[in-house]
This record gives structure tokens, C-alpha cells and sequence, in this order.
């Protein structure tokens, strides 16, 4: 691929023209070559996402076992879906998930984060905060599944950790088959869940906090402005641009948050903990009611592209607000 | 940024730290609370189911034993369940960052046409719930012989995890050098060439991110494995620890011996990869 030989044909015309053509001709030819390293990837991304996924699509509007013929059924799988208790409340519990896995480790990783960088990190050093942080970040890189084991083993209602500590320090009354009760069954997972993804949102402001010009905290300081108060004027306007990305990525997180529900309650007792993810997986594996689950997964995955699509339309009014 | 902190801590005198200690302990207790499950999942791995029943699982070890773990390692044929783990992730983790480049290379340095919609189909994909995925993969892997092999696990998690690194890296070699390109062209190095001597060697840290990325999100993967990989010896190491929750273990020490040895290669992970774990988070949100 030689870069003279391209400029040949073009000699007659005046240089800039002929620049030009060569730039343009050259640009074309290099074009040509790159879509083939695209080639692999669009292959396996057709057969492992779009084609199944299209497939999932088609199997939501048929009866199907799994096995033998499929019923064409329309829209019925939907209606049934909306019109099915169940489905609601499981969607109602995937909201307060929503705040377990996002809201509130969001702003708790928000206001930790300001401690750790701009009063703790300041005071005892650098390094206290990032031992800190890596004690508080360590639950983020162990599977949510092993996570799980150890928390239905802490919260067992006989020898479990939690419930021998209540009863050592008298407060024995307060012992409780935490998972096992439909009342306090979902709270308990939501607080494994605040525990297990508080180490995200930490982890990903501190570095945010990185890249804010240290002058702005040097002259919020200097005017005498309080922690509270250079947290709310400079801390917090500066770190937006993670502050979406953190709340968009635990969302999504929250609503696939299959696997601590598998481990720890199984959705249940009764449909306590019961939400869209782990209903599709009873459909499909379960009930064989193949068709009811695709159309919860379609559901699922429809109300994921939605809020993403939110998030990031919300994040660049935001940014053109502000350029 | 260093530079500002020593100012700073010459400002200060010493004194003034005094008040921060409330604020320091408050902080300890937190980073505690945060490790007390792996501290109390390890003690008690380590007791006799006896000492276990008799004292509770606060109470300190009166003698350490390995017994739990050794049942619950043989009942589960732990080192294939690692074995299994290790291929599985190791195999995705190269895969999926090779794809990843390919496809990079095409959108961020070929600028190929219709990048924007392409690597928007990527992300979706990425953030697309499994869930809308796991029937039909489950049943054209059963229609190809490929149900219940690891194979069948390391091709999707491959094209699942290049859809992350398909994006990120696009953006991250859309900013590569463009006099570096011009340079090894006119030296007369085709794409192919200027791909694996130039572009590669420069990008290295951002791929051994991706790499390391790939690794631990594939080893803590749950849903997909879960379906595809029933039989006991393909198991990973979440999916057999998940499974035999609900199973095989009625011994409450067993549970935490289970507990303690789905954390440890994760801690290992951890230990290891620390600097690359909070870089790659970084390079993660900010694009």
C-alpha cells in the first residue's frame, strides 16, 4: 500500500485539487479494508445476540412447551403478563431493588467518597482512604452468587451469625428467620444488595474526584466554606458526569440482579422476593411455559433500553446546558 | 494533585488532626462492618462441626480444622470446579479482547461507515439482559451438540464481553495518534501490519484493563452457566456453590466452608489485580 502511487493520475490538476482527490481517493481505499476486521464479530454477534433475541421475540407471541409445535397466540402472553398479579408485584420488588442496588448506594458512595477525598485522605493521608476504600470496594469483586451463600449462611435463622450476635448481646427478641419470613425476607436481600454495591459508586467517584482542579476546593477552603458546603457547591457539580454513569450502570445492575435471588431466596417464600428476572427463569425452566417467559424477558429487556435511553438523553441536556 | 496535598500538609499542623479522629474511627468501623462476613465466614470454616454446635459461630476456633473444607471440596470435586473456572475465563478473557480489537479497529481507526449505529448495536448488546437471550442460546446449543460443554459458555461470554470491549475501545483508539498511523503507512505497512506492530503494543494497558475485566466478570458470571452447565464436572465455581446451597449441604459449618472457598480465588483476584481493578473502573465510567 504505497501512498505515491495514489497522486498519479491526478498530476494534471492544480495541487490543491489534486491533494484533495488523493486525500479523498486515499480515504476510500482504506475504507475498503477495515469492514473486513469487522467481519467476525458481526457473524458472532448475529448468532449470539441477534438472532436470539429475535427468536425470543417470536417465541413471546406463541404457546410453546419447549418442545413439540408452537401455538401462534398474538399478543395473548402479553396480556396475560400485564393482566398476572404475580408479574406486578415481582416488577414492585425489582423497584425497591432499584433503590438497594442504586439509589442508595449512589449517595452514600457520593458522600463517602467526598469524606474519604476531601477530609480523611487530607487529614491522615492518601493511603488511610485507600485502605478504606479497598475494604469497602472488596465485596464488588467476588460473585454475587458466593456472596449470596455467605449471606444466607449469616442471616440462617438457626446458627446464623446475625441471630447468635442478637442473642449475645440480649437483644434476643429481635432474632428472626430473616429470609425465611415473607415480611422481612425482601428487606434482608435489600440490604445485602446496599452492602454488596456500595464499593461501585465509592470506587468510581474517588477517581472522579481525581480529575476536579484542586484550586476549586483550595478557594472554596480559603472562603471559610464548611465540608457540607464545598460538598454541595463543588464536589457535587463536578462529579456529574459520573453520577450518571454510576446510577445507570446499578439500575441496570438492580433489574439483572438474577443470582443473589437464586442463592438467597429462590423468589420466595411464597413470591416475596420475587422479581421479572428470576420469574422468566421459572417460566422457561421450570413451568416450561416457554412462551410466558420470553415475554417477560422481552418485557425486561424492553424496560432496560428505555431507561438507558433516558439516562442518556437526560445526560447530554445536562452537558448542552452546560457548554 | 501531589503537589497541593504536601502544601497542604505543611499548612497543617499536627494538632488539627485531633478533630478528625471521631471522623477516622467512624470510618474504621465502617471498613470493618464491610469485612466482618469474610472474617466470620473464614473462622468458622476452619472449626469442627462440634465446636461449631457447641459454641456458635462468634466464638473464636478451639482448634483448627480443615475437615469441612475437605468434605466440601471432595463433594463437589472442587479443583475440576476451578479447573473449570480458570479455562472458561482465561479462554473468554483472550478471545473477547482479540475481538474487541478486530472490531476497534475497523470503527475507531478505520472509521467505518455507520460506526455510530454499530457501536451503539454493541452496547446494546452489552447491557441487554440475559435473560432475553438465555431460551434460544439454550436451544440451538441443544440443537448443535454444544448443551452442557464449556465450549458453548466461552463463545457467548466472548461475543458478551466484546460488546463492552467493542465500544470502550473504539473510543479509546478513535483518540489513537493519527501521525503514528501516517508514519508506519508510509513506511508501507498494510492494515494488518500496522494493527498488531503499532496499534496493539500502543494500546497495551487499555487491553490488559479489558483483559483483567473480562477474567473476573466471567468468573462471577451465574445465570448463563447456570443453564448451560448442568453436569457436575463442567461446572464453574459460583454455579457449584449456588447449586449446592440448596442441595447437598444441611451442615451449617459446611455452608461457611462452602462460603470461604468461593471467596478465596476472588480475594487472590483481588490481591493481584488491585491497581488494574480501580484504573479499569475509571477508564470504564468515564467513557
Amino acid at each position: 500500500m504505497t501512498v505515491a502511487g495514489t497522486a498519479g493520475p491526478a498530476q494534471a490538476a492544480p495541487p490543491d485539487i489534486a491533494a484533495r482527490d488523493a486525500r479523498r481517493r486515499r480515504g476510500r481505499r482504506r475504507e475498503r479494508g477495515y469492514p473486513l476486521y469487522l467481519i467476525p464479530g458481526a457473524a458472532l454477534f448475529l448468532a449470539v445476540i441477534a438472532v436470539p433475541f429475535g427468536m425470543n421475540v417470536w417465541i413471546s407471541l406463541n404457546r410453546w412447551q419447549g418442545v413439540g409445535p408452537m401455538t401462534w397466540t398474538g399478543l395473548a402472553n402479553y396480556r396475560r403478563l400485564f393482566a398476572d398479579s404475580v408479574f406486578w408485584s415481582s416488577f414492585w420488588h425489582n423497584v425497591l431493588l432499584v433503590v438497594a442496588m442504586a439509589v442508595v448506594p449512589t449517595a452514600l458512595g457520593l458522600v463517602i467518597a467526598a469524606a474519604l477525598f476531601d477530609y480523611l485522605g487530607k487529614k491522615f493521608g492518601p493511603r488511610t482512604a485507600s485502605v478504606i476504600r479497598a475494604c469497602i470496594y472488596l465485596p464488588q469483586v467476588m460473585p454475587l452468587a458466593v456472596m449470596g451463600v455467605v449471606w444466607g449462611w449469616i442471616l440462617a435463622p438457626e446458627g446464623g451469625a446475625l441471630n447468635s450476635a442478637l442473642r449475645d448481646v440480649g437483644l434476643a427478641s429481635l432474632a428472626h428467620d430473616w429470609l425465611g419470613d415473607p415480611k422481612t425476607a425482601l428487606y434482608s436481600v435489600m440490604a445485602v444488595l446496599v452492602w454488596i454495591q456500595i464499593g461501585f459508586p465509592l470506587v468510581v467517584f474517588m477517581a472522579g474526584l481525581q480529575r476536579i482542579d484542586p484550586a476549586l476546593y483550595e478557594a472554596a477552603e480559603l472562603d471559610g466554606a464548611s465540608w457540607a458546603r464545598r460538598f454541595r457547591h463543588v464536589t457535587v457539580p463536578q462529579i456529574r458526569p459520573e453520577f450518571y454513569v454510576v446510577l445507570l450502570m446499578c439500575t441496570i445492575a438492580a433489574l439483572k440482579a438474577f443470582a443473589p435471588i437464586y442463592v438467597l431466596t429462590r423468589g420466595g417464600p411464597g413470591f416475596s422476593t420475587d422479581i421479572p428476572s428470576y420469574f422468566s427463569y421459572q417460566n422457561f425452566f421450570e413451568k416450561t411455559q416457554v412462551g410466558y417467559g420470553a415475554a417477560t424477558a422481552t418485557v425486561l429487556a424492553v424496560i432496560t433500553l428505555i431507561i438507558t435511553a433516558v439516562f442518556i438523553t437526560v445526560q447530554f441536556r445536562h452537558q448542552d446546558e452546560e457548554g | 494533585m501531589s503537589v497541593y496535598t504536601a502544601r497542604l500538609a505543611r499548612s497543617r499542623p499536627q494538632g488539627r488532626r485531633g478533630r478528625g479522629y471521631p471522623v477516622l474511627a467512624g470510618f474504621v468501623l465502617l471498613a470493618l462492618l464491610m469485612l466482618a462476613p469474610f472474617a466470620l465466614v473464614a473462622m468458622n470454616a476452619l472449626k469442627t462441626s462440634a465446636d461449631y454446635a457447641a459454641h456458635g459461630p462468634l466464638a473464636w476456633p478451639r482448634s483448627l480444622s480443615l475437615d469441612n473444607l475437605k468434605t466440601f471440596w471432595n463433594l463437589v470435586d472442587f479443583s475440576h470446579v476451578l479447573l473449570n473456572s480458570a479455562l472458561i475465563s482465561g479462554a473468554v478473557a483472550i478471545l473477547a479482547v482479540l475481538l474487541s480489537i478486530l472490531n476497534a479497529y475497523a470503527l475507531g481507526i478505520g472509521r467505518v461507515r455507520g460506526r455510530t449505529w454499530i457501536i451503539v448495536a454493541f452496547l446494546i448488546a452489552n447491557l441487554l439482559p440475559q435473560e432475553g437471550l438465555v431460551y434460544p442460546l439454550y436451544y440451538l446449543a441443544k440443537q448443535v451438540g454444544l448443551y452442557d460443554t464449556r465450549t458453548a459458555v466461552v463463545i457467548i461470554f466472548t461475543v458478551i464481553q466484546s460488546a463492552f470491549g467493542t465500544y470502550l475501545l473504539s473510543s479509546v483508539l478513535g483518540a489513537f495518534p493519527r501521525e503514528i498511523l501516517e508514519a508506519a503507512r508510509i513506511d508501507g505497512a498494510g492494515t494488518w501490519r500496522i494493527l498488531w506492530r503499532v496499534v496493539v503494543p500502543v494500546s497495551r494497558p487499555t487491553l490488559m484493563v479489558l483483559l483483567t475485566f473480562f477474567f473476573i466478570w466471567t468468573w462471577n458470571e451465574f445465570l448463563l452457566p447456570l443453564v448451560f452447565l448442568v453436569s457436575n464436572q463442567n461446572q464453574t465455581v459460583p454455579v457449584a456453590l449456588g447449586v449446592a446451597q440448596g442441595e447437598h449441604i444441611v451442615d451449617v459449618t459446611m455452608q461457611a466452608a462452602s462460603g470461604l472457598l468461593g471467596i478465596l480465588p476472588a480475594v487472590a483476584f483481588f490481591l493481584v489485580f488491585q491497581r488494574t481493578l480501580t484504573r479499569g473502573v475509571t477508564v470504564g465510567a468515564v467513557k
